[in-house]
C-alpha cells in the first residue's frame, strides 16, 4: 500500500492553510449570513498571519515537490512574505471603507484569500502548469473584487475591462507556454532551462515574447499597461490598494524566476525586450501622470513607472540586479500601502475624496496625516534619505555594474520628471488654501500609515534586515 | 497527404490570430469578446495536444484538460461581471464601456 507522502504536504503548508481556510470561511459566511463579515475578516487575517508563520518556519533549504512542479526556496519565501503582507494590509484597509459604503460583505476577505493562494502558487511555480493555474486563480478572484461594488457603474466597468484584457493576456501567456512546451518537450522549468542553450529558432522566440507579454500585463508594464489607470480609478479604493500591492509582488517574482531561472541560456534575447519595456514604463509612468486629476489614476501611473524602475534591475540580469529588484519591490510595497492608507483617510463626512486639488490645505486640518503623506510621496519620488532613494540607488548601481550606462542615465532623468508630480502633491498639501475639512483617521489606517512610514523613513538607519534577506533570496536563484 | 505537426500549428496560429483580432476589431458586443477569448484558449489546446502527440509526452494533454477547466471558470466569471455591468448601464455594447478613459 502506498502511503500519503506527508513531507510533500509540509512543503505546501502555507498554501494549504489558505485553501482550506478560505473554504471554511465560505461556509462560516454562508451559515451565519451577512452578520458574519466582521468575524470572517478577523479569521482571514489570522489565516494570513498563520500562513506567513508557516512560510517563515520552512527553513532555508530548497525543496521541490509534486513531480518537480512546485519549488520552495529562499527566493520564494521572500516574495511570499511580501505578498502576504500586501493581502493582510488590504483586508485591514478595507474594513472601515466597506462599512461606510454599505458593502460590508463576507465575500471580500474570502476572495482576497483565494487570490493570495494563487499568488503563493505563482511564486512557488516550477513548471508552466503551476504557473498558469496559480496565475489564473489569482486573476479570477481579482476580476470579481474589482467589480465588488456591483451597483456602481464605474466599479463594474473596471471589473469588465480588467476581465477582458486579463483574459487576453493569459491567453497570450498560454500560447507562449504551449510553444515553449512543444519545442523543449517539457513543462518543467529545470528541464526547459537545460534544453534552452545558445541560439534559438524563431518559433521559440515567439513563445518567449508571448510569455513576457502575459507577464508584463500582470505587472502593468508598458505596452500592456492600458488597463491600469481605468481599473485603479473604477475599483473601490481598498481593492485598488490591494491591486497595487500584493499581485504585483507575485507577478514580479514570477517574471524574475521565469527570465533569470528558466531562460538564462538566451539572456541576450530577453534582455532587449526587458530594456524596452523598462524604459517605456518609466517614461509613460513619468509623463502621463503629470496631467492627472484623480489620485487613484496618479497612483496607477506611479505604479507603472515603479515597475519600470524595478525592471532595470532585471535587465541587468546579474545576482546583484535580482537583489535590487527584491529590495525595490519590498520598499515599493511599504510605500504604496502607506500611501493608500493616506488616500483612504481623505474622508469628508461619508464621502471619499479622489481629486488631487481637494488635498489642498490638508496640513492645517490633519497635520500628522499631511506630514506622513508628504514623506511617502518624497520617498516615491526617490528623495534621500527616504527608502525610495535607496531602492532606486540599488537598481541603478546594478545596471551600471552590468554595463547598462544608457539605461541608468535614462532612468535617473525620468525619475526627475516623475519627481515633478510627486512634489506637486506635497506643494498642494502644504501651500494651497484649505477647501474641505477632513475627518480624523480610524485606528486601522493609523496603524498601517504609521508602520509604513516607520519602514520608509527609517530604512537608512537599519537597512541590514531587508538587504540581508534580499541577498539570501537572490542567491537561491543562481 | 499526411497531416503533420505544421498543419496543426498553422490551424492553431490562425485561430489564435482570429481570436486576438476579434477582441480588437470588434466594436459591437462584449459577448463576442468572450467568444474570442474562448477561441484563443482552444487554439492553445490544439497546440498542446498536437505537441503532446508529436513529442510523445503526456503532460500536454494534462495541460489541455486544465486549460478547459480554467476556461469554464473564466467564462462563468466573465458572464457574471457582464451581467452586473448590464444591470447598471443597460447595455453591453463595447462603445458604452467608456466612463473612464485611459
Amino acid at each position: 500500500m502506498t502511503s500519503v507522502n506527508l513531507p510533500a504536504l509540509g512543503v505546501v503548508l502555507p498554501e494549504l492553510l489558505l485553501a482550506v481556510g478560505a473554504l471554511v470561511l465560505v461556509l462560516v459566511g454562508a451559515l451565519r449570513g451577512e452578520r458574519s463579515s466582521g468575524l470572517v475578516n478577523v479569521l482571514a487575517l489570522v489565516l494570513i498571519v498563520l500562513s506567513a508563520i508557516a512560510v517563515a518556519a520552512q527553513g532555508s533549504e530548497t525543496v521541490v515537490a509534486f513531480n518537480d512542479s512546485f519549488i520552495v526556496d529562499g527566493f520564494a519565501r521572500f516574495w511570499k512574505i511580501l505578498a502576504l503582507i500586501g493581502s493582510a494590509v488590504a483586508i485591514v484597509l478595507s474594513r472601515d471603507f466597506f462599512i461606510r459604503e454599505g458593502l460590508d460583505k463576507f465575500e471580500f476577505p474570502v476572495l482576497v484569500l483565494l487570490s493570495t493562494l494563487g499568488m503563493l502558487m505563482m511564486i512557488s511555480a516550477n513548471s508552466l502548469l503551476t504557473l498558469y493555474v496559480g496565475l489564473e486563480l489569482q486573476s479570477l478572484a481579482i476580476y470579481v473584487i474589482a467589480a465588488f461594488d456591483r451597483d456602481n457603474t464605474r466599479s463594474t466597468e473596471a471589473g469588465l475591462k480588467y476581465f477582458v484584457l486579463g483574459a487576453l493576456s493569459s491567453g497570450m501567456l498560454l500560447y507562449g507556454s504551449s510553444l515553449v512546451y512543444g519545442l523543449t518537450g517539457s513543462v518543467n522549468f529545470a528541464a526547459i532551462a537545460a534544453a534552452v542553450q545558445g541560439e534559438q529558432g524563431v518559433l521559440f522566440i515567439f513563445g518567449l515574447v508571448f510569455i513576457i507579454a502575459g507577464l508584463a500585463f500582470k505587472i502593468s508594464a508598458v505596452p500592456f499597461h492600458m488597463w491600469t489607470p481605468d481599473v485603479y480609478e473604477g475599483a473601490p479604493t481598498p481593492v485598488t490598494a490591494f491591486l497595487a500591492a500584493a499581485p504585483k509582488m507575485a507577478a514580479m517574482a514570477l517574471t524574475v524566476r521565469v527570465l533569470v531561472g528558466v531562460f538564462p541560456g538566451i539572456f541576450e534575447q530577453w534582455q532587449q525586450i526587458i530594456l524596452f519595456v523598462s524604459v517605456a514604463s518609466m517614461a509613460i509612468g513619468s509623463f502621463a501622470a503629470i496631467g492627472q486629476r484623480s489620485i487613484k489614476r496618479l497612483m496607477a501611473y506611479s505604479s507603472i513607472g515603479h515597475m519600470g524602475y524595478a525592471l532595470v534591475g532585471l535587465a541587468a540580469g546579474t545576482e546583484q540586479g535580482v537583489q535590487a529588484v527584491l529590495i525595490y519591490m519590498a520598499i515599493y510595497l511599504a510605500t504604496t500601502l502607506g500611501a493608500f492608507a493616506g488616500i483612504l483617510a481623505l474622508r469628508n463626512g461619508n464621502v471619499y475624496v479622489d481629486r488631487i486639488e481637494d488635498l489642498a490645505g490638508l496640513s492645517r486640518s490633519q497635520p500628522a496625516l499631511a506630514f506622513f503623506f508628504a514623506m511617502l510621496f518624497f520617498s516615491l519620488a526617490g528623495i534621500p534619505p527616504w527608502a525610495g532613494f535607496f531602492a532606486k540607488l540599488y537598481v541603478f548601481s546594478a545596471a551600471i555594474e552590468a554595463g547598462l550606462y544608457t539605461l541608468a542615465i535614462i532612468g535617473v532623468l525620468l525619475s526627475v520628471v516623475g519627481a515633478f508630480y510627486y512634489l506637486r502633491i506635497v506643494k498642494i498639501i502644504y501651500f494651497d488654501e484649505a477647501k474641505t475639512p477632513y475627518e480624523p483617521m480610524t485606528s486601522g489606517l493609523k496603524f498601517v500609515l504609521g508602520v509604513s512610514s516607520v519602514v520608509v523613513l527609517l530604512f537608512w538607519v537599519l537597512p541590514a534586515p531587508l538587504v540581508g534577506s534580499a541577498v539570501v533570496a537572490a542567491k537561491s536563484l543562481f | 497527404m499526411i497531416i503533420g505537426l505544421v498543419h496543426y500549428l498553422t490551424v492553431a496560429a490562425t485561430l489564435f490570430t482570429l481570436g486576438v483580432l476579434g477582441i480588437f476589431l470588434n466594436r459591437k458586443n462584449v459577448i463576442v469578446i468572450l467568444m474570442s477569448v474562448e477561441l484563443i484558449l482552444l487554439s492553445v489546446n490544439i497546440n498542446l495536444v498536437a505537441f503532446s502527440v508529436f513529442t510523445n509526452t503526456i503532460v500536454g494533454q494534462v495541460f489541455a484538460l486544465l486549460v478547459l477547466a480554467v476556461a469554464a471558470a473564466e467564462a462563468a466569471i466573465g458572464l457574471a461581471i457582464m451581467l452586473v455591468f448590464f444591470r447598471n448601464r443597460g447595455s453591453i455594447a463595447v462603445e458604452d464601456i467608456n466612463l473612464m478613459k485611459g
